[in-house]
């Protein structure tokens, strides 16, 4: 991906414990986690994390409980220090800022979005979506306006007035939604934002943040310990295990090529219908021009193949070409076959050939 | 058995001899005298203005006919409960307090139970939220709390009378000392039971400290530091008879006449009205704290 880079980390560590930096280089030189805990009391919270999170698109962090993905964003916005590593946000190392750039850059650059909401609970819906606008000293009219239009937004105009405890899960997270996006930050942190809330909600609400973003083209960071969320938010997704990054890519790399059993085991339960992509399964001659048979039916690349398939037998064939919605022309042939076979079977990483695993990105 | 006397140590505590023991006392003593020889008028013309305050806010109280105290009060107890019952209770209390011939008494009490507890919490906010900002100081200032709060009040007495004579100021002095460990404490505590997650936040949106105080941790420590203000009240109330025996002309003092005569009904009904003193400003505050409170109360509409 040649996008921009909004965020980039770069051999970012992190130990929890008294002596942090003192035992960094031991963690370089190879020590585990279990060594460093039994030998220095020290819990290793972050292990060489390299990874760049394109401008404009949302970056999916991904991993289990006790994994290190709530640690990692919190160096984002530094709400926790790091031991070593750098992260460069706009040519300028977040880690190095002095206290009052950091504030400065937390009021202006980046805001946040919590699991538990984490709203003032003694505030009305209006307070705290203006929250972030008070305390950058906002004249208090701006402010209001501002709050009341991110309210409506999110879907909540007529609760300006209510208190968070008035509210259900799934609109108190939208209140934590507005009250970030109301300072017009550029980067969005959200913290396993929609862990929180009933399955039907939390769909809801990934739909809400989709809608959003399809206009907003924020950077934003999102944790989630739910892979479905990640495949179905994440431009990128990262996978995080016991502090280390495991595989960095699309949610159909991950799918298609895990990089370990760790990560396979993950997959194994995903729709793959919703991840795969038809450029992924689609044959291309060796030689000449696409030729699409009579009777298939177009379907545009990107399309997921469970769509695909829907269309195809929408119309009773077995046959489809994908075409290039740039240019409108055919540039590979789909079968069913194909498309069951893909849906069905766990593809081993050796089974797709190079060219393959690069169309992947 | 020579061998037992000179393993004496083991039967009898070794103690220091009576007379070094005499002599200490003795000098540390006259340290002091000559401590409040040197200072004692310094500090009393420290004290002046919170006297003559006082004596302001207890002639008010005297000299303002009593319909109209009582109609402040009552009218003050409304706007803080909101409550008919504990309004029309205060009513009756204070009314009956009147009639049984204790009215300028309860004024006086009431005055400096006012002004102690204005003090205490002038002074107790503060050191709470000092403390909650730093365990070493508030491993340095939690054996100071419990001294005040254990050391019978007599002893400290001795030190004060000795340095301010008898009076307002000394007993005003003595009553905050011990009412003001409560509010100190709730204040500390209130702020660091505040949700780590609420102030993570305030944290990730760039909020100063003084920010964080003002927005986040004060208003959501609230309860527990209203909680603090109500102990003080009670405390503050619970030293009158010990302040009267330095001066303090109040409920306090027809009590230790009690004491000394042996006047049963005297004391029992001065005793009362202190009671329902306690009780009135106890609920007042209380449903006040409870309806700053109202958004807790999780009402889905």
């Amino acid at each position: 991906m040649a996008d921009e880079i909004a965020i980039s980390i770069r051999d970012l560590y992190k130990i929890f414990g008294p002596n942090d930096k003192a035992h960094v280089d031991a963690v370089r030189r190879g020590m585990t986690k279990t060594e460093l805990l039994a030998e220095t009391q020290h819990v290793l919270g972050l292990k060489d994390i390299n990874i760049d999170m394109p401008k404009g698109a949302i970056q999916v962090v991904m991993g289990l409980s006790g994994s290190g993905k709530s640690t990692l964003i919190r160096h984002i916005n530094r709400l926790i220090e790091p031991t070593a590593g750098e992260i460069v946000i706009g040519e300028e190392d977040v880690l190095a800022m002095s206290d009052k750039r950091l504030r400065d850059f937390r009021r202006h650059t980046v805001s946040m979005v919590f699991q538990r909401f984490a709203l003032l609970p003694h505030k009305t819906v209006i307070d705290n979506v203006s929250y972030g606008l008070n305390i950058t000293g906002v004249p208090k009219p701006k402010q209001r306006e501002t709050a009341a239009y991110w309210i409506d937004r999110v879907g909540l105009a007529g609760y300006e007035d209510n208190y968070p405890a008035q509210l259900s899960g799934g609109m108190q997270q939208r209140v934590g939604l507005a009250r970030a996006l109301a300072t017009d930050a550029e980067i969005l942190l959200m913290d396993e934002a929609f862990s929180a809330l009933d399955p039907l909600i939390r769909m809801d609400m990934q739909q809400v943040l989709l809608d959003l973003q399809k206009e907003l083209k924020k950077t934003i960071v999102f944790i989630t310990h739910d892979l479905d969320e990640a495949l179905r938010l994440g431009d990128r997704i990262a996978v995080l295990r016991d502090g280390e990054i495991v595989q960095q890519g699309t949610g159909q790399q991950i799918v298609l090529t895990p990089a370990d059993d760790y990560i396979s085991s993950f997959v194994k339960e995903v729709n793959r219908g919703r991840v795969i992509r038809v450029e992924t399964v689609m044959t291309t001659p060796d030689e000449g021009p696409v030729v699409p048979e009579p009777g298939s039916v177009p379907v545009r690349r990107g399309t997921v193949i469970e769509e695909a398939a829907k269309k195809m037998s929408d119309k009773e064939v077995t046959r489809a070409h994908v075409i290039d919605p740039d240019t409108r022309q055919p540039i590979g042939l789909l079968t069913m076959r194909a498309i069951m076979a893909a849906m069905v079977m766990p593809l081993p990483a050796d089974a797709l050939t190079d060219e393959q695993i690069e169309a992947l990105a | 058995m020579d061998w037992f006397d000179n393993v004496k140590w083991l039967t009898d505590f070794p103690q220091i001899g009576r007379s070094s023991l005499r002599l200490m006392s003795r000098t540390i003593d006259q340290h002091y005298r000559a401590f409040s020889r040197a200072y004692g008028d310094d500090i009393e013309a420290f004290f002046r203005p919170l006297l003559d305050f006082l004596l302001w806010f207890e002639k008010l109280l005297i000299n303002t006919p009593w319909w109209i105290v009582l109609a402040v009060i009552v009218a003050i107890v409304w706007i803080a409960s909101r409550s008919a019952k504990i309004t029309a209770g205060t009513l009756i209390a204070l009314v009956l307090i009147g009639v049984f011939g204790m009215w300028e008494d309860t004024m006086r009490t009431l005055s400096i139970i006012v002004v102690c507890t204005a003090l205490s919490i002038i002074l107790g906010m503060p050191i709470g939220i000092l403390m909650s900002r730093s365990n070493k100081v508030q491993a340095a200032i939690n054996p100071i709390l419990d001294v005040m709060q254990t050391m019978p009040s007599f002893v400290y007495l001795i030190p004060i009378v000795m340095l301010l004579g008898i009076g307002l100021i000394p007993g005003l002095i003595v009553v905050v000392i011990y009412a003001m460990p409560p509010i100190i404490r709730l204040t500390n505590l209130g702020i660091r039971l505040v949700d780590k997650e609420v102030l993570e936040a305030a944290n990730a949106f760039g909020a100063s400290s003084w920010q964080k105080l003002v927005h986040v941790q004060m208003p959501l420590a609230l309860p527990t530091i209203m909680a603090g203000i109500n102990q003080t009240i009670m405390m503050a109330l619970a030293m009158v008879v010990v302040a009267s025996l330095i001066g303090v002309r109040g409920l306090g003092q027809p009590v230790l006449q009690a004491i000394t005569n042996q006047y049963f009904t005297q004391g029992l009904l001065n005793g009362l009205a202190i009671v329902a003193i306690a009780i009135v400003f106890d609920r007042a505050s209380q449903s006040y704290g409870k309806r700053l409170q109202r958004h807790r109360e999780a009402a889905h509409g």
